[in-house]
């Protein structure tokens, strides 16, 4: 397999943080020197302000109109003329209100024609008004800020002055009542976006013919409009029954009563397919709508039962159970919180509700909480363990980072401690002790503790590693003492601190005749 | 390998002509409200907003306060309410609730609603349904293309993913038909044509019928692209789902880039602030090490801080004159590069540092193993360890996804109990998406499919197997990757630094299938001797060529090919394709994608919330 990305992260890093180091230091005396020549010299006058950049702004959007020009003057047709612009700009105040005005008694043609002009293809053939707004360089970042106010920055909650000026009637309401469209023509219409009365479409197989035609034109937001409409002129049992062999319209039906929100409907369509998994699922989804635990509880209670899959099955009877519990221990928690008798609820609110929360977050929270209690209460670490079947090795990794976190060293010592028939303790970790110690690492625990576990990392190499990088010096030294690594334990020397106890160590050993170095 | 400038590319269409056409078509929107108004705008179409217009150009047309569409109540005493939104039923419901209030408290405003691109028949139930259809006049704004950079056009639909692939639901197709249509009415026909997926080839023949319809528009103009490859993003889910490594991508990943801007945070700027940077190709430094390799980033970035540095160091012994000049001519642009350079080192910095300490180098090593199909049950452990660890849902997610489909079989952990129940919905949307795999799909389907056909009368019985398609969907990566040899064999170490194949976007492992793909089909400028490949796709019926017998295209229009993404495209693609398109005979590859995405992006589209 190819390592480029090992070579990277090898040899990466030292150069970055060199590239950041000499940078930075370089840079900032390049500052310094740029304020001194300021203000020591007296080109005072020489300022790089907004003027110069709005300048050179100005001239971009003058070539940038320049350019468009030969296009526009380019395809310039007659088309056109017969429009009468009357060499106002287009697309000016002035103009839209001439022409609404104009428009609102017109003819069929010219509302036509007014839609296609403000339609892509033709209105790029229109003269353009140059002046009006700028044309801000393209593809230019915001250099300054405040120069360009961006829209999000300018949202705002204030309360604004009314005012209520005259409004033309708005194209979108213009109907067209045609009748006589045949199924293919109606459908391109809608494709258009244009209102089209589809009640002339009465028998079944007129219906069908103009779901049929949608289909094969493939727009789906037609393809939808019929479906509104034969949803609504069809009893469902004969609109499931076409659907059923025709599944790209029934995927749309389904994609629009899920958005719709028409669970009852959905529902009865999945019924009537006999698609037990995705009524089970369509049904238990409907818990994400509701936020009252105890009603979400209820509501979960009844998916209980419903077709899922054996493996579902068995997480929705686990999702009922962790909320039945997490409503309990909420309540019980909320109580000792707010009494403040509690030491470990005064030392460490609790930052958010358990409530809803996944099953390993819930392990923790009892684990931090309610780690010594026993067995029998429903907060205890070990019942959740039991109720849920969470494996061991989970187990430990939550109970562990829980723990650490608390500081509780002698907790996590006790984790790891079995004791054999004989009475003897060992050590054992089903995640690995390399995985523990990284744990211990990120909840900050003192070098004693993380020595302790990096002891116990069996292999050699990544002991080291682990070692080093967490700056157990006691294990690295000892470790390449056991090792007989003369060459690498004078290499570490320089690592430790002058004068430390480590250096002491190290230069005693090295010293000590009774090692037979092996280099 | 940066590509900074070369004489030899042809010359990328001019794209800013449509944030032009994009802008005045709002404008002429807005005027159609004339006098004062409050605008609402939708959170998803502010940054793309943003890329076109501000806030003086809404001032100039009497847009008076800008308001964000949420749910709560509008504080606007406005008499005229303006929308501008996305069709979703949701916002219909917000515009219902509030003039029905209005109503309610016998108050009478004028209402627009401006849907962008288009509006759907949904929502104008809903306000009859609501009972204010006739209060609210409807508008469109055909606002579907986005340059996002010279080469790079978003439509910034990233539903578009969602909406097709798992609800099969087909909305937005005549959208991307409109959208090529203007194309070919701005910069003339296309006349090659290739394209793969079921989705691609609706799309195709929407667009067809388009142009058809409004016949004439485009005769008689000379091509300025002269290809065109449309591909579903289902073809290649493999790709989508692999960590990224070079820089772009990387960047994508780590911090989001959002509408081609990015926010730095404070560990990035190092200072207390955060800094929206847009990133294209404007920006030199970036455009530099955009398509790198990660590993290649930080001695392009040392040399460029040497060069800087030296840059600054002549004016020592300058006179008084000298210094004038180079403070007038010279210092302006060798702060900017500063400037970019030291956010650039600062981003990198924080990519480590992230990188780092989510084991990355683990993960990569993992991932390559999928890729390449070994060390499975290593690959497979070291995913169950993943999710016990709760490193992240997403990346779990994304892990399981991917050796789901690299090895076409179902790998469903116990994830549920670890990052909520509710991933039980995520699970049951990727299986239908064909994100992950069923084991044995075969005998389900073939029972379901054998009653649906009894019941058949339609004549597109064919059809029906399409419409089970995605449930079907078998992955054949392994049968596909040794197809098309996409795991380079390699003798010793892939050189990062002078890349010898699209692979090296992912460190020399792994060429992106879609890349690949588009690849072959160029070089044979059809599928021919593809038809294994396109079987292993599933795709034998959607795989299609169109060439017309266009002499008018000139020999540079054919050196343009534009790659029509649906379903979103990652940074990585777009990087691999760069440099095919450099490799390969000085070509140049445009792209068009609903929106750009990443292993994150696809996994968040499929999980389920609340409605």
């Amino acid at each position: 397999t190819t390592t480029g990305l090992i070579v990277f992260f090898q040899s990466g890093r030292p150069l970055g943080a060199g590239v950041r180091l000499g940078l930075g230091l370089r840079m900032n005396r390049t500052k310094g020197d740029e304020e001194e020549y300021w203000n020591s010299s007296k080109f005072k006058a020489f300022t790089f302000d907004d003027e110069d950049d709005e300048l050179s702004q100005l001239k971009e959007s003058k070539r940038a109109v320049n350019s468009l020009r030969d296009f526009v003057d380019d395809d310039d047709d007659d088309d056109l003329e017969r429009v009468s612009w009357s060499g106002e700009p287009v697309g000016s105040i002035s103009w839209s209100i001439r022409e609404t005005a104009g428009n609102s008694g017109s003819t069929h043609e010219g509302r036509e024609q007014l839609k296609s002009r403000n339609s892509f293809s033709s209105y790029a053939q229109l003269p353009k008004p140059t002046s009006t707004y700028s044309l801000s360089s393209f593809f230019r970042g915001r250099t300054r800020p405040g120069s360009f106010q961006s829209l999000s920055d300018a949202l705002s909650d204030t309360p604004a002055k009314s005012y209520a000026p005259e409004l033309g009637r708005p194209k979108g309401e213009y109907r067209d009542y045609s009748n006589d469209w045949s199924p293919s023509d109606t459908v391109r219409r809608l494709r258009k976006g244009k209102v089209c009365s589809l009640e002339r479409f009465r028998s079944l197989q007129d219906k069908l013919q103009l779901l049929e035609e949608a289909v094969s034109m493939h727009d789906g937001n037609v393809i939808t409009a019929v479906l509104i409409f034969l949803k609504r002129t069809l009893s469902k049992e004969i609109l499931f029954r076409e659907l059923e062999v025709r599944q790209v319209a029934l995927r749309h039906l389904i994609h629009f009563l899920k958005e719709i929100g028409d669970q009852k409907l959905l529902l009865d369509l999945f019924r009537f397919l006999d698609r037990t998994e995705e009524l089970a699922l369509s049904h238990y989804r409907e818990h994400l709508n509701i936020q009252d635990p105890d009603k979400r509880k209820e509501f979960l209670k009844t998916c209980v039962g419903l077709p899922f899959s054996a493996e579902d099955s068995a997480h929705i009877q686990d999702h009922y159970t962790l909320l039945e519990r997490q409503i309990i221990i909420e309540a019980n928690d909320r109580h000792l919180e707010s009494a403040g008798q509690t030491e470990i609820f005064r030392k460490h609110p609790r930052k958010a509700s358990i409530l809803n929360m996944p099953l390993v977050t819930t392990l923790f929270y009892s684990c931090f909480y309610h780690y010594t209690e026993a067995e029998g209460t429903f907060s205890s670490p070990i019942n959740l363990k039991k109720t849920f079947k969470i494996p061991d090795k989970q187990y430990v990794l939550t109970a562990l980072a829980a723990r650490a976190k608390l500081r509780a060293w002698n907790d996590v010592d006790a984790l790891f401690t079995t004791k054999n028939w004989l009475g003897y303790t060992k050590k054992r970790a089903p995640i690995g002790f390399h995985r523990v110690v990284e744990i211990l690492h990120k909840n900050n625990a003192p070098v004693q503790i993380l020595q302790e576990y990096v002891n116990l990392v069996e292999d050699v190499d990544t002991k080291l590693n682990l070692a080093t990088k967490f700056k157990c010096h006691d294990v690295v030294i000892d470790t390449y003492r056991d090792l007989k690594d003369r060459q690498q334990l004078l290499a570490y020397r320089s690592k430790v601190d002058k004068g430390s106890a480590e250096e002491e160590k190290i230069d005693a050993l090295l010293s000590s005749s009774q090692i037979r170095w092996k280099n | 390998m940066a590509f900074p400038h070369r004489p030899d590319a042809p010359e990328l269409p001019d794209f800013s002509m449509l944030k032009r056409l994009a802008r005045d078509q709002l404008i002429y929107l807005l005027e159609q409200l004339p006098g004062k108004k409050d605008l609402f705008i939708e959170a998803d179409l502010m940054s793309p907003l943003d890329r076109i217009a501000n806030v003086s150009i809404l001032k100039q047309h009497e847009v008076d306060k800008l308001y964000k569409v949420e749910n709560k109540p509008a504080l606007s005493s406005n008499e005229q309410l303006c929308f501008l939104v996305r069709p979703r039923i949701k916002n219909m419901r917000y515009i219902a609730s509030l003039v029905n209030s209005d109503k309610l408290a016998g108050r009478t405003r004028k209402y627009k609603v401006i849907f962008s691109p288009q509006k759907f028949y949904a929502c104008e139930m809903v306000l009859e349904e609501e009972g204010i259809y006739g209060d609210v006049s409807c508008d469109e704004w055909a606002f579907s293309l986005l340059p996002l950079d010279v080469d790079l056009l978003s439509m910034e639909l990233p539903e578009f993913f969602r909406d097709y692939f798992l609800e099969g639901d087909q909305r937005w197709i005549n959208t991307v038909a409109q959208a090529l249509h203007l194309l070919s009415t701005l910069y003339g026909p296309f006349p090659n044509c290739y394209g793969i997926g079921r989705c691609a080839k609706m799309a195709y023949e929407l667009w067809r019928n388009l142009e058809e319809e409004e016949d004439g528009e485009t005769k008689g103009r000379r091509p300025e692209i002269g290809h065109i490859f449309l591909l579903d993003r289902d073809v290649d889910f493999v790709t989508a789902l692999c960590s990224q490594v070079v820089y772009e991508g990387l960047v994508d990943d780590t911090f989001r880039i959002k509408c081609g801007s990015v926010d730095f945070g404070p560990e990035v700027t190092s200072s207390d602030k955060s800094l929206k940077v847009l990133l294209n190709a404007e920006d030199k430094v970036f455009n530099e090490i955009r398509n790198e390799h990660f590993s290649n980033v930080f001695g392009f970035l040392s040399q460029k801080a040497r060069n800087l540095q030296a840059q600054y160091d002549r004016r020592r012994g300058m006179d008084i004159k000298q210094m004038k000049n180079f403070v007038s001519q010279e210092l302006k642009g060798l702060k900017q590069e500063h400037r970019l350079l030291s956010l650039h080192i600062g981003a990198c910095e924080s990519i480590m540092k992230k990188k780092t300490k989510q084991d990355f180098q683990e993960l990569i090593k993992t991932e390559h193993a999928l890729l390449e199909g070994f060390n499975i049950r290593e690959s497979t452990s070291y995913i169950e360890e993943h999710i016990d660890r709760q490193v992240s849902p997403i990346e779990s997610l994304r892990l399981m996804c991917l050796l789901s489909i690299t090895e076409n079989g179902d790998a469903r952990c116990s994830l549920d109990t670890h990052y909520g129940p509710e991933h039980l919905l995520t699970f049951s949307n990727l299986r239908r998406a064909g994100l992950l795999t069923e084991q044995a799909p075969g005998d389900t389907l073939t029972a379901v499919e054998s009653k649906v056909s009894k019941l058949v009368t339609d004549k597109a019985a064919g059809k029906i197997t399409d419409a089970f398609s995605s449930l079907a969907k078998r992955s054949n990566f392994r049968a596909i990757s040794k197809k098309l040899n996409l795991i380079p064999r390699v003798d010793g170490e892939y050189d990062l630094k002078v890349p010898r194949d699209m692979a090296y976007v992912f460190s020399g492992a792994y060429v992106p299938l879609s890349c690949r793909i588009i690849e072959q089909v160029l070089e044979r400028r059809s599928w021919q001797g593809l038809d294994e490949v396109v079987r292993l796709l599933n795709c034998s019926d959607f795989a299609f060529t169109d060439m017309t017998k266009e002499d008018k295209a000139s020999s540079e229009s054919l050196r343009l090919i534009l790659v029509v993404f649906l379903g979103g495209c990652t940074f990585s693609e777009i990087s691999a394709l760069r440099f095919l398109g450099r490799e390969k005979g000085k070509r140049e590859f445009i792209f068009l994608t609903t929106a750009v995405t990443n292993s994150a992006r696809l996994m968040e589209a499929m999980s389920e919330v609340k409605a």
